[in-house]
C-alpha cells in the first residue's frame, strides 16, 4: 500500500465528464469512465484526435475542471481544486503579454507566497536550464514561437511540480522549432535536470508520442475512452527511421482508423442514422486526396504515415478527409493504409460535372442526413425547410457543437453535389438557385 | 573601477527630460492646490456675479472646467471597476446590472440635470461643493456607462488559456484581477474612456450654468463664461472662450490620453507585433527621463507587491467556476428574478404615480407627439449628414495623406462642445427671421456629425487595397462602385459613428431645441424643448415624463434599428 503511494504519482479513477447545455439537458459525455495512472519517472502520452476529450482530461487532472464522476488523486491525495503538484504547459503558450520573461516566470511562486529572494533564484535557474539566458527582460511579443514556449516551460518548472502536464506543447510551432524543443526537453529529462518526477502530455501527433513517451494511451472519440495502451520500449535517443519506430507508428495508425466495433456500443435503434456526426472538410481537399492516392507512388493504395507526410497533413486533418471518403464509399481504411474503391478510381478521371453528380448520388445513398433533408424538401409544397428543424433533430443525438458542424458539413457537401441550395441569411434549405 | 564610478555618477544626474517632466508635474500640483480653494467656497448670493467676462480669468476658468472633468473621470473609474467587476463575476448580479446599464445608456443625461442639482445642493446646503458635485455627476453619467460596459465585456472575454494559467497557479481573486483581468481590459477601457471623454466636454459646459426653477447655479468655468457672454451678446468673449476650450481639449488629449493609449499598447493580447503603434511625445519624454523613472520604480514595485497580496474575494465573487455555471440552483434563480420583477414594478408604479400628480393622458399624448417630432428631426439630420459626409469622408479616407491630417481634426471637432456656439448661431436665426422648427434642428447634428466623419474616414482608410484594385481592374465604377464596393466596405465603421451620433443627438436636442440669446428664448417644437422648458420652470413631474418618453424612444430606436443594422453589418460586411 505504502509502496504504491510512493511510485504511483497520479491515479485517475473512473472519470466521466458530461457537459450540460444552457437548457440543462444532459448531452453526450465527453469522457466516459476513464481510468489511468502515472508512475514516477515516466513520460506518458495521451494520444487522440480533436474532440476526444484529451485536453479535458488534462484539465481535470490539473484540477481546473471538476469531473462529473470519478476521482483524481495525486500522491494519494484527492484533487478538489487547482492542484499543487502539477504545472501545465499550453499549446498557445498562454504567456501574459504585459509581463516580461522574468515576470512571467516569477508569477507562480510570487502569487503563492514564495519569498522574493528564493523566487528570483528559482526563476533564474529555470530560465538558465531551459536556455532563455539573456532574454529575461524581453516581452513575449518580441520572441519567436519557440522562445515563447521555452518561457512556458520555465514558468512551469519554477513551480517545481511533481508532474508536468503538457497540452500539445509543440503543435503551434513550425516543424524545425518543434523538433529542437522536443530534443532539448528529452535531453533535460534524460539528464534529470528538471525538478519534476513525471510528464503527462497530450498530443495528436503519432510520431511525437512514439518519439517521446514510455507509454501511449490512445483515446477514442465521442465519447472519449481509453481505447488501447501501448508501451514504447525503443531505447533513447529514438530514430524516426528505425524500423521498430516505423512499425509502431504504422500500428497506431491502424488502431486509430479502425471502425468502431458496433457490437460494443450500439447506436440507438430509432436514430434513422442521424446520430452520425460529420466532419467539416473541403470538397477540394477530398478530390485532392483521391488524386494523390491514385497517382504514383501510391497507385491507389497509400500508407497513412507516408500520405500524411507527403500532403503535410496532421492526423486531425487527414483522418476526417479519409473518413468522409470512406462514408462516401470512395476510399476505405485498411490496416493503417487507405485504398481507393473502384468508384474512387473512376472519380479521379471524371470531369467536374460528373464528379458533382457522383458525389450527390453517394451522399443520398450513404449519408442518412442528406437523404432526410431531400425527403423533407420533396414532401413540402414550398420545397423549403428551415435549418433549425434539422439542427434540433441532430441535437437529439449529439452536442450543439457537433450538430452545428454536421449541419455545416452537409450544407457544404450538398451544395457541391447540387442536392439542394441553402440561404445563409434566411437559414433555409430549398431547391432554388439563382437563375 | 574608476570607469564604473564615473558612469554611475553620470547616470545619477538628472537629464533634460527630467527637468521638463519635473516642471510639468509641479505645474499640475500648483494648479490643483489653487483651484481647491475655489471649490469649497460658500455659495455666492444670487446677485453676486460669479463669472466676469474679463479675458484674464479664462485660464482659471479653463482649469476649473478641466478639473471637473478630471474628478468625473476618477469617479467613473471607481464606478467602472466596482460595477463591471460585480456584473462579470456574479451571475445573479449580472442579471440586474447589465440591463440597468443598457437603459442608463439611453437616458438623456441632460434631462436629469435638474434632479441631480437639487439633490446635491440639498446634500451641502449653502456651499458650492453641492453644485460642483452636480456638475461632476453630469459628466460622470456621460462616461461611466460606456466604460463599465467596456470593462464588463473585456472581463467576460478573458482568453481561456490565460485564465487557466491564473487558476492553475492558484492565484487568488485579487491577484488574478490585477495580474490578468485588469491588464487585459486596459486597451478597451482606455479607448472607451477617451471616447466618452470627448462626449463629456459637452456636458461639463452645459452643467456649469443651469437654472432650475428659482435656483440659478453658476460655477466658474468656460461653460458659465459662455452663458454670460450669450446673455450679453458679447461676440469677442465667445471667441475667446472657444479658443480657450480648444486649447484645453488639445492639452487633455496630448498630455493625458495620447501617452496612456501609447502605453496601453503593451496590454494588447495578440502576440504579433501590430503595425500601427501609437506614439506620444509625452510618453517618450517620461520614458527617457532617468530621475522620474528612478523615482517611479519603488512606486511600481510597491503596486506590484500590493497586486500580488493573497487577498481572497468572498465566495460569491470568486470567478464563476464551470460547475456553478453548469448546475445553477433553479429555485434560487426563480426567487431572485421574482424579487427583481417586484422592485421593477414598484419603481414603475412610483414613476407613473409621480408623473400623474401633474400630467394626464392628454399631456402624455402631447409629449408622445413631441418625441416623434424630435425623432424625425434626429433621423432626418443623420440622413442628411450621411448623404453629405459619407462621400466626402470616403474620398478623404482613400487618400492616406489627407486622412492622416483630417482624421484627428474630425476627432477634435467631435470632442468640441458645440453647445458653446448655440447662442451665437441662434442670433443668426433671429437676425434673418428664420423658421425655428427647421433651423434649430441643425444644431442637433452640429457636434455629433463628426463621429460619422472620422469613423467613415477610418473605414475607408482600412479598406483593403486588393479589393480596390480588383474593382478598378474589372472597371467597376459609378453607382455600382458605391453600392457594391465602397458602401458595404465602410458600413460597419459608418454604423459605429452613426450610432454614437444618434445617441449624442438626442441629448443635444435638450439644449438645441431651446436656446437663449440675450433676452430672447428661441424654441423648436420637440421633446427636447419640452424638457428644457420644464427644467426652467422647475416642473419636476413634466421633466420625468419627458425624460421617460425620450428614454423609451431611444431604447427602442437602438434595439429595433441601430443594433439590427449593426449586427447585420458585423455578420455580413466585416472584412
Amino acid at each position: 500500500m505504502l509502496d504504491t503511494a510512493v511510485t504511483t504519482l497520479l491515479n485517475v479513477d473512473k472519470v466521466s465528464q458530461v457537459f450540460t447545455t444552457g437548457s440543462g439537458e444532459n448531452r453526450k459525455p465527453v469522457l466516459d469512465n476513464v481510468s489511468m495512472s502515472l508512475k514516477a519517472g515516466e513520460i506518458v502520452a495521451l494520444l487522440g484526435r480533436s474532440g476526444c476529450g484529451k485536453s479535458t482530461l488534462l484539465r481535470i487532472i490539473s484540477g481546473l475542471i471538476h469531473p462529473t464522476e470519478g476521482t483524481i488523486a495525486i500522491s494519494g491525495e484527492e484533487v478538489t481544486g487547482p492542484a499543487k503538484d502539477v504545472a501545465m504547459v499550453f499549446q498557445s503558450f498562454a504567456l501574459f503579454p504585459w509581463l516580461d520573461v522574468l515576470d512571467n516566470v516569477e508569477i507562480g511562486p510570487r502569487a503563492n507566497g514564495v519569498p522574493l529572494d528564493e523566487t528570483r533564484q528559482r526563476a533564474l535557474k529555470a530560465i538558465d536550464t531551459i536556455g532563455l539566458d539573456g532574454f529575461e527582460s524581453a516581452y513575449p511579443k518580441e520572441l519567436s514561437g519557440g522562445m515563447r514556449q521555452r518561457v512556458g516551460f520555465a514558468r512551469a518548472l519554477v513551480m517545481q511540480p511533481k508532474i508536468l502536464l503538457m497540452d500539445e506543447p509543440f503543435s503551434a510551432l513550425d516543424v524545425l522549432t518543434a523538433e529542437t524543443l522536443r530534443t532539448d526537453l528529452l535531453d533535460l529529462w534524460q539528464e534529470g535536470r528538471m525538478p519534476i518526477k513525471s510528464i503527462l502530455m497530450v498530443t495528436h501527433n503519432i510520431e511525437e508520442a512514439v518519439l517521446m513517451s514510455d507509454r501511449i494511451l490512445v483515446l477514442s472519440s465521442n465519447p472519449g475512452r481509453i481505447a488501447s495502451e501501448i508501451s514504447v520500449t525503443i531505447p533513447h535517443p529514438r530514430d524516426r527511421l528505425d524500423p521498430d519506430f516505423r512499425a509502431l507508428v504504422d500500428r497506431i495508425y491502424a488502431l486509430m482508423t479502425q471502425r468502431p466495433d458496433p457490437t460494443k456500443h450500439p447506436a440507438p435503434a430509432t436514430s434513422l442514422g442521424l446520430a452520425m456526426s460529420l466532419p467539416l472538410v473541403s470538397t477540394n481537399s477530398l478530390a485532392g486526396m483521391l488524386e494523390e492516392i491514385a497517382a504514383p507512388p501510391y497507385n491507389g493504395k497509400a500508407d497513412l504515415p507516408h500520405l500524411a507526410d507527403s500532403l503535410a497533413l496532421e492526423i486531425d486533418d487527414l483522418f476526417p478527409l479519409g473518413e468522409t471518403l470512406q462514408l462516401l464509399k470512395l476510399a476505405e481504411f485498411e490496416e493503417g493504409d487507405i485504398k481507393l474503391t473502384p468508384l474512387g478510381q473512376r472519380f479521379v478521371d471524371m470531369d467536374i460535372d460528373q464528379r458533382k453528380k457522383v458525389l450527390g448520388e453517394q451522399l443520398l445513398a450513404n449519408i442518412p442526413l442528406a437523404s432526410h433533408i431531400k425527403r423533407v424538401l420533396d414532401e413540402r409544397p414550398s420545397h423549403r425547410a428551415p435549418a433549425t428543424r434539422f439542427r434540433e433533430e441532430l441535437e437529439d443525438y449529439m452536442s450543439e457543437d457537433y450538430a452545428d458542424r454536421t449541419l455545416r458539413a452537409i450544407i457544404n457537401l450538398g451544395r457541391y453535389g447540387e442536392l439542394f441550395a441553402y440561404d445563409e441569411n434566411a437559414q433555409t434549405f430549398s431547391y432554388e438557385n439563382p437563375q | 573601477m574608476l570607469n564604473s564610478i564615473a558612469s554611475a555618477g553620470r547616470r545619477v544626474l538628472p537629464n533634460q527630460w527630467d527637468l521638463i517632466a519635473f516642471a510639468a508635474i509641479m505645474a499640475v500640483l500648483t494648479a490643483v492646490a489653487q483651484s481647491y480653494h475655489g471649490i469649497s467656497a460658500p455659495l455666492p448670493t444670487a446677485n453676486e456675479p460669479v463669472v466676469s467676462l474679463d479675458y484674464s480669468n479664462l485660464p482659471y476658468y479653463a482649469l476649473r472646467t478641466a478639473l471637473r472633468m478630471f474628478a468625473a473621470l476618477a469617479a467613473s473609474l471607481v464606478f467602472t471597476f466596482t460595477y463591471a467587476t460585480l456584473a462579470a463575476k456574479s451571475r445573479r448580479a449580472e442579471m440586474v446590472l447589465i440591463p440597468v446599464l443598457d437603459i442608463l445608456q439611453s437616458v438623456p443625461i441632460l434631462g436629469f440635470l435638474s434632479f441631480t442639482v437639487t439633490f446635491f445642493l440639498g446634500l451641502f446646503p449653502g456651499n458650492t461643493l453641492g453644485a460642483e458635485l452636480a456638475a461632476i455627476f453630469a459628466i460622470f453619467t456621460s462616461q461611466a456607462w460606456n466604460m463599465a460596459f467596456s470593462l464588463y465585456q473585456s472581463l467576460r472575454t478573458v482568453p481561456r488559456d490565460l485564465d487557466e494559467v491564473a487558476r492553475g497557479f492558484r492565484l487568488t481573486g485579487w491577484q488574478k484581477f490585477w495580474q490578468l483581468e485588469a491588464p487585459f481590459s486596459m486597451p478597451g477601457l482606455i479607448w472607451n474612456t477617451m471616447m466618452s471623454m470627448s462626449g463629456g466636454w459637452f456636458f461639463v459646459v452645459a452643467s456649469e450654468a443651469i437654472t432650475v426653477g428659482d435656483t440659478t447655479i453658476t460655477l466658474p468655468g468656460v461653460g458659465s463664461y459662455i452663458a454670460k457672454a450669450n446673455d450679453e451678446g458679447n461676440w469677442s468673449a465667445i471667441g475667446a472662450a472657444v479658443l480657450t476650450m480648444a486649447i484645453v481639449i488639445l492639452l487633455y488629449d496630448q498630455l493625458l490620453f495620447r501617452p496612456i493609449v501609447a502605453w496601453a499598447d503593451k496590454f494588447k493580447v495578440e502576440l504579433s507585433e501590430s503595425e500601427v503603434v501609437g506614439s506620444s511625445w509625452v510618453l517618450n519624454l517620461l520614458q527617457r527621463t532617468y530621475w522620474v523613472r528612478l523615482g517611479a520604480r519603488p512606486v511600481f514595485e510597491a503596486l506590484r507587491a500590493i497586486s500580488l497580496l493573497p487577498i481572497r474575494f468572498p465566495r460569491a465573487l470568486q470567478a464563476r467556476s464551470s460547475e456553478e455555471e453548469q448546475h445553477p440552483s433553479r429555485i434560487a434563480d426563480a426567487l431572485w428574478i421574482l424579487a427583481i420583477l417586484a422592485v421593477a414594478a414598484w419603481a414603475t408604479w412610483l414613476t407613473v404615480s409621480y408623473i400623474a400628480t401633474e400630467a394626464n393622458w392628454d399631456e402624455v399624448l402631447h409629449v408622445l407627439v413631441l418625441t416623434i417630432y424630435t425623432l424625425i428631426r434626429v433621423l432626418l439630420l443623420i440622413l442628411l449628414a450621411t448623404i453629405i459626409w459619407v462621400p466626402i469622408s470616403v474620398w478623404i479616407g482613400l487618400r492616406p495623406r489627407w486622412a492622416e491630417a483630417i482624421q484627428p481634426i474630425a476627432q477634435f471637432l467631435a470632442a468640441f462642445p458645440v453647445n458653446l456656439l448655440f447662442g451665437a448661431t441662434v442670433s443668426l436665426v433671429l437676425a434673418f427671421n428664420l423658421n425655428t422648427n427647421i433651423w434649430l434642428s441643425f444644431l442637433i447634428i452640429f457636434g455629433t456629425q463628426w463621429y460619422i466623419v472620422f469613423n467613415t474616414i477610418g473605414g475607408a482608410a482600412a479598406f483593403p487595397n486588393d479589393l480596390r484594385e480588383a474593382a478598378t481592374n474589372f472597371r467597376v465604377h459609378g453607382w455600382q462602385w458605391w453600392t457594391q464596393v465602397m458602401i458595404p466596405g465602410v458600413a460597419p465603421y459608418y454604423l459605429t459613428g452613426a450610432i454614437t451620433a444618434s445617441g449624442g443627438s438626442w441629448n443635444a436636442s435638450i439644449v438645441a431645441e431651446y436656446v437663449k440669446w440675450k433676452d430672447h428664448t428661441v424654441t423648436a417644437q420637440g421633446v427636447g424643448s419640452y424638457i428644457a422648458e420644464a427644467t426652467d420652470k422647475g416642473d419636476f413631474p413634466k421633466i420625468v415624463l419627458g425624460v421617460a418618453m425620450m428614454s423609451i424612444f431611444v431604447t427602442l430606436l437602438n434595439r429595433l434599428f441601430w443594433r439590427q443594422l449593426y449586427a447585420y453589418a458585423e455578420r455580413r460586411l466585416r472584412l
